[in-house]
């Protein structure tokens, strides 16, 4: 059971940019995840918690400290760290079904033969309901949608981790809740093990096994950790009154609001 | 909008300054434009009608009142230049048949305007092949951008003519000196929008190749051309523009077949109504040019321009 409680491991990472002189972003961050486990990363704006899924990502690299998922160091960025970018980034000249086909073919190209990736590339849309308007351009669908076929292809790289960089930062309330109880459901069939950063506190408790609390940058840290002990799968009306729900949401507000109130620079 | 100013050439001629401005703008304005909305409201057909009137009679009414004004000042007995009137009479015979060939240089507007199009088509051609794959080189590499980029900035600012002494010099012949014109010509625009565009591909692509493991032949194909489309469209638009303008200065000095030796040779023989009419046609060949080139950069970019 060594590799699957241990599948991510970060280990004494610091992050400055800038050289010796330069601004301390993330001191001495250790945080180990479980597979198919729904960690969140919640914290201030600012505080280092981007960077922080940028150096699992392999997008960034930490001054010091070591990453290691599934037993293996990162060194670089991969499919086996899929990321949904909090501005969905499709490659806007591509329809919605190639977006998702060119990871395909970039990862299963030696191993699944055209049809196989064709029917890959239409199950993961179908995953997302995104099958239907597979042939529309970027620019023809919604902000929420866009975001679907986003995760659409991240969930097509069967990443052994995936990241979630405020996935839902750029929607509206009612799209975003859709949107979290889609992600919740697909998380729960496929036992994926996820990393989200968010700033919201509902939608923290509502997704996540854990909540990682940063303290506010620069030289951010973890605060402190919230586990959230509800039963799958959750329904966001049922919870609004459970206790536990209650308990954990408060915690976070609490630490968010009262120990690491975002203290503004100018 | 940087990228259309920084690649117009500082010319001397007024003329061809004015023209890549135009050029920029329509550029410009055209990408802020939306794809054209459905008409709500009113008959189809009378709105339609309408529409048609706003849009051809403006410009019908200011070219009649040009044509007028000019055909006034120009009847005087002892006016330098003909009235339009004579220049249609005088044409008559070009208008008609632009295809006869009675040998030599002696032959309708159609096989002067094809000979001077084969120049710079086959020059404006070479200058994309090499402006677009320098423009990547700079545009990717800073050293390449460092290195290159004061010599671009010098060369650019050479007017077209001016290359063309040393080119006849080292080519011996007029054919390869004229298209050698055209290529340092329209290759400035092409080169420093290119290596603009390679430069401003948003961070997000370049993310989404890394996690793709996309290696460097998938990246160029996949993301870096499509990525930079629009301004190398926006080079190769004012480029197209600069070409024409320097193969009728060009092939006014080599001689031989071509629309510029015509005007030239019409000047010789004082046919100023063959110089007039040779200019309309000069001009609506640019536009066309122009616009072959916006239109191909449309249907190639689709969909690039809105996120």
């Amino acid at each position: 059971m060594e590799g699957t409680d241990r599948y991510l491991q970060i280990e004494n990472v610091f992050k400055s940019f800038g050289g010796s002189a330069g601004t301390e972003v993330l001191r001495d961050v250790s945080l180990t995840v479980r597979k198919n486990e729904f960690v969140s990363i919640i914290g201030h704006s600012g505080c280092g918690k981007s960077t922080l899924l940028n150096i699992v990502a392999g997008l960034t690299s930490a001054t010091s400290g070591n990453v290691f998922v599934d037993n293996r160091q990162v060194v670089e960025p991969g499919p086996d760290r899929a990321v949904v970018f909090q501005n969905h980034s499709l490659l806007p000249w591509l329809s919605v079904y190639q977006n998702v086909r060119i990871a395909v073919d970039k990862i299963f190209g030696g191993m699944m033969s055209k049809d196989e990736r064709h029917d890959w590339t239409l199950r993961n849309l179908e995953l997302v309901s995104m099958a239907e308007a597979r042939n529309k351009k970027p620019a023809e669908i919604s902000g929420g949608m866009k975001q679907r076929v986003g995760i659409a292809r991240a969930l097509a790289m069967k990443p052994k981790i995936l990241l979630l960089d405020e996935p839902f930062g750029a929607l509206d309330a009612l799209t975003r809740a859709h949107l979290q109880d889609r992600v919740m459901q697909i998380s729960m069939e496929l036992g994926n093990t996820v990393m989200m950063i968010t700033h919201d506190v509902e939608e923290a408790v509502l997704l996540s096994d854990r909540i990682v609390m940063l303290t506010n940058g620069p030289a951010a840290t973890i605060g402190s950790i919230c586990e959230v002990p509800l039963e799958r799968p959750r329904h966001r009306l049922e919870l609004i009154s459970d206790p536990t729900y209650v308990g954990c949401r408060a915690a976070v507000l609490e630490f968010l609001h009262k120990r690491h109130r975002f203290v503004d620079a100018a | 909008m940087s990228a259309t100013l920084r690649s117009v050439p500082r010319t001397q001629d007024a003329k061809v300054v004015t023209l890549n401005a135009s050029t920029a703008t329509a550029a410009a304005s055209e990408a802020r434009t939306q794809p054209p909305r459905p008409v709500v409201g009113g008959s189809g057909l009378k709105a339609a009608a309408r529409r048609c009137a706003l849009d051809v009679l403006p410009p019908l009414l200011a070219v009649g009142a040009i044509i007028g004004l000019w055909e006034v000042l120009c009847s005087a007995p002892d006016a330098s230049l003909p009235p339009p009137s004579r220049v249609v009479s005088e044409t008559w015979e070009l208008i008609v048949d632009p295809f006869y060939d009675r040998g030599g240089i002696d032959k309708g507007l159609f096989w002067h305007i094809y000979a001077s199009l084969k120049r710079v088509a086959l020059g404006y051609l070479l200058a994309s092949i090499a402006g677009i794959a320098l423009g990547v080189l700079v545009g990717s590499s800073k050293l390449a951008t460092r290195a290159l980029d004061p010599i671009f900035q010098v060369l650019r600012t050479i007017p077209p003519l001016a290359w063309l002494p040393l080119s006849l010099a080292a080519f011996r012949d007029g054919q390869p000196s004229a298209i050698f014109v055209i290529f340092i010509t329209a290759i400035w625009p092409i080169i420093i929008n290119t290596a603009v565009g390679i430069r401003n591909i948003p961070q997000d692509y370049q993310n989404v190749a890394k996690v793709l493991r996309l290696n460097r032949g998938e990246y160029f194909m996949a993301i870096m051309l499509p990525a930079a489309a629009p301004f190398i469209f926006t080079g190769l638009r004012i480029g197209v523009g600069l070409s024409w303008l320097a193969i009728v200065a060009g092939e006014m000095l080599i001689g031989g077949v071509g629309i510029g030796f015509f005007i030239w040779d019409s000047w010789n023989s004082s046919r100023i109504s063959d110089i007039i009419l040779a200019l309309v046609y000069v001009g609506v060949i640019g536009l066309l040019l122009d616009r072959a080139i916006a239109l191909l950069g449309r249907i190639v970019t689709r969909g690039t321009a809105s996120t």
